[in-house]
């Protein structure tokens, strides 16, 4: 099995068009297999674009299509209500890659979402995407480099050190479940520990790891997750032990603000919650590589 | 973006919180017009993005022009904290009765606005908080509700400020709130904030962090834009629209994606080494990237050797490979690079390297192998 999407999943490109970015990943992952069933673009309801129909709202998508899946990669300033539009439709899983999204925009649709559509699951924004190999990637994860049957499940906040990861894995035969990018910003729809607890309870998903990186206590609150609900070995590397003080490591989200944020709390956390807790990405890889044989 | 306290404070008078009257000086001559505008007594204050300024003798109080003069011509020039001081902030010198705090920022755990407010301002916040705790009066706020005039007002309450106080701050915490939304700000925070003997209340100081994702929606940032002094090297990749931060170590480092360049980093860290900069040239990393990453990190006098950490996802790793020796036909490149690709079509890139390599260009397998000859390379200890 996997967590949040697989070969059932039916695919909505929102805001498509032969230029856009939406169209260029969406074509890439139709290629790993994954079905991508539709596109929206207010403009150009009723055409076709490289044999994908478009609708004018995602309602009218859903509706002709079934779609339970939307990949949002439009500009920052459309995307707050890019995700709403789909939640409203209905579409249960919503994955927006877009990067650069206000905060305040971030923190009002976060809640709008919590809300007024308890049913839909944002993952995202400024995250990778995810990807279920062998059956579903919505986003911008090179498909090759991924390996099906499992049992490790990867969660992360980065987006270059989780293809570091599945590499890793992969040329050691370790294959994974699922991998999901959460994104490095300050207000992510899908946290650690709404993964942590999907990875959990998917009984092919035997070992998890998880990438965090400084910034906020998200990895912190993991650990505190792990501690009471988490069974499965966790093997973790946090990014940024060097990173210096008040300043935005790339992503909007990873700054230390004064002594909190720092790669050593978070390392600590989750050591204190029983976690493997690697030094560089090269090191996790190696250690659960040495977890999942011990699993047998 | 942070935000010098002059700047802080007008935006403050944008969103209709009441500052004192003041204005901008760069020199001794404008320090003393600016403070006839306000009215004696003027604070004069040091203008420079980092604490402690009052006791580095940045802040003064001046009771007529002689001593403006004075104060003005001591604190231009002023280092405080490594940051010279360039401008200056004149206002009316407001008499105070009380000192409160107030911020706005987001919290990240609950994923809403958290207010703080406190009896007790005119100190470190983070002092309160560690000392006194319970002297901070926290309110979580719904981004999608707002603040009501109501809510302030039961806040204000529950933080015990003075009864004279409370309307005059529930409506400037309406209004403050405004700015953190409306304003898109990271941070709006005033220590302190005053009410006078008089019975006013009022923003005297102010400490704003702006989003600079929501820029594309405030066309008036502009007038904050080059005003802040940074590091030569930040600047300079700045103009290549590079994402940069200069570091004080040796080896220079280049990676795609902010995670892998954080991890470089530590790597390098973690071998002996330490690193001259972050750089995240992205997913592009192509010729012109990669030749505008190399040039910055070249007139970087400081860099000994240089570490390129690439993992290729979407961005194939034969176009880097192609892109580097593109690079280096267009720049000269005064210090040996250690290359390290991987990831999609790893193997076609490193065959278009091969080569090219010599004890200048220097190809190593993992991430850890590459971090150890790049240290080396800069005289470390690996």
């Amino acid at each position: 099995m996997s967590i949040f999407v697989d070969e059932r999943t039916n695919v909505v490109i929102q805001g498509i068009s032969p230029t856009s970015q939406g169209l260029y990943h969406g074509l890439r992952n139709r290629a790993y297999g994954t079905r991508v069933v539709a596109g929206t673009n207010p403009k150009r309801g009723g055409e076709e674009i490289e044999g994908i129909p478009v609708f004018a709202t995602v309602a009218e998508a859903v509706e002709a299509t079934g779609a339970n899946a939307s990949f949002i990669s439009v500009p920052p300033k459309f995307a707050a209500d890019a995700i709403v539009e789909a939640a409203a439709a209905g579409v249960p899983f919503v994955v927006c890659i877009t990067e650069g999204i206000p905060a305040q925009d971030e923190a009002v649709t976060y809640n709008r979402l919590v809300r007024e559509f308890p049913g839909t699951r944002l993952l995202g924004p400024n995250c990778p995407g995810i990807i279920s190999p062998g059956k579903c990637n919505i986003g911008i994860t090179s498909g090759d480099i991924a390996l099906a049957g499992g049992p490790v499940g990867i969660v992360s906040r980065s987006g270059t050190l989780t293809y570091q990861a599945l590499h890793e894995l992969s040329q050691q035969g370790v294959g994974q479940t699922s991998c999901v990018g959460i994104g490095g910003d300050p207000v992510p729809g899908t946290s650690f520990i709404d993964c942590l607890a999907a990875f959990e309870a998917d009984p092919d998903t035997r070992a998890i790891m998880m990438i965090g990186e400084i910034g906020g206590s998200a990895e912190e609150e993991a650990a505190e997750f792990i501690t009471g609900s988490v069974t499965k070995p966790v093997v973790s590397y946090v990014a940024g032990v060097t990173a210096p003080p008040g300043r935005k490591m790339g992503h909007a989200g990873a700054i230390i603000s004064g002594s909190k944020g720092t790669a050593q709390a978070k390392m600590e956390a989750l050591s204190a919650a029983g976690v493997t807790v690697a030094l560089n990405p090269t090191e996790a890889g190696e250690a659960m590589v040495d977890v999942v044989r011990a699993l047998g | 973006m942070d935000l010098f306290e002059y700047q802080g404070k007008q935006y403050f008078a944008r969103f209709g919180i009441p500052i004192s009257k003041g204005g901008v000086a760069d020199t001794v001559d404008e320090a003393v017009a600016r403070a006839e505008d306000a009215g004696y007594p003027v604070v004069v204050k040091a203008q420079v993005k980092v604490g402690g300024r009052g006791k580095a003798g940045g802040v003064k109080l001046a009771a007529d022009a002689a001593e403006v003069r004075t104060h003005a011509g001591a604190i231009l020039g002023l280092d405080i904290k490594g940051h010279v001081v360039k401008r200056l902030w004149i206002e009316h010198a407001s008499d105070i009765a009380k000192e409160y705090y107030a911020s706005f920022t987001l919290d990240r755990s609950a994923k809403k606005h958290l207010g703080m407010l406190s009896a007790e301002g005119g100190v470190e916040i983070e002092e309160v908080a560690a000392t006194n705790p319970d002297a901070i009066a926290l309110l979580h706020v719904d981004p999608v509700d707002g603040l009501s005039l109501e809510a302030a007002r039961e806040w204000v309450a529950r933080a015990t400020l003075d009864p004279a106080a409370r309307e005059q701050a529930a409506e400037l915490l309406v209004r403050l709130y405004a700015c953190f939304t409306e304003g898109d700000c990271d941070l709006a925070e005033v220590n302190p904030l005053i009410l006078t003997p008089e019975g006013r209340v009022h923003a005297l100081d102010a400490k704003v962090t702006l989003d600079d994702n929501a820029a594309f929606r405030h066309p008036e940032w502009e007038e904050f834009a080059g005003t802040d002094v940074e590091d030569e090297r930040e600047a300079r990749a700045r103009a290549r629209g590079l994402n940069y931060i200069g570091l004080s170590g040796s080896v220079g480092i280049i990676a795609n994606g902010a995670g892998l360049a954080m991890s470089t980093l530590d790597v390098v860290n973690q071998v002996g080494g330490s690193a001259a900069n972050f750089l995240d040239i992205g997913g592009g990393a192509n010729a012109d990237v990669m030749a505008a990453a190399l040039e910055v990190i070249n007139s970087d006098p400081a860099v000994l050797s240089i570490l390129v950490n690439i993992f290729g996802g979407i961005t194939r790793v034969d176009e880097v490979a192609k892109g580097v020796l593109e690079a280096l036909d267009r720049v000269d490149i005064s210090s040996p690079i250690v290359l390290r690709l991987d990831g999609t079509n790893a193997e076609a890139g490193r065959q278009i390297l091969a080569p090219h390599l010599s004890d200048r260009l220097v190809a190593e397998p993992t991430m850890l192998d590459a971090a150890r000859r790049a240290v080396a390379l800069a005289g470390g200890q690996s």
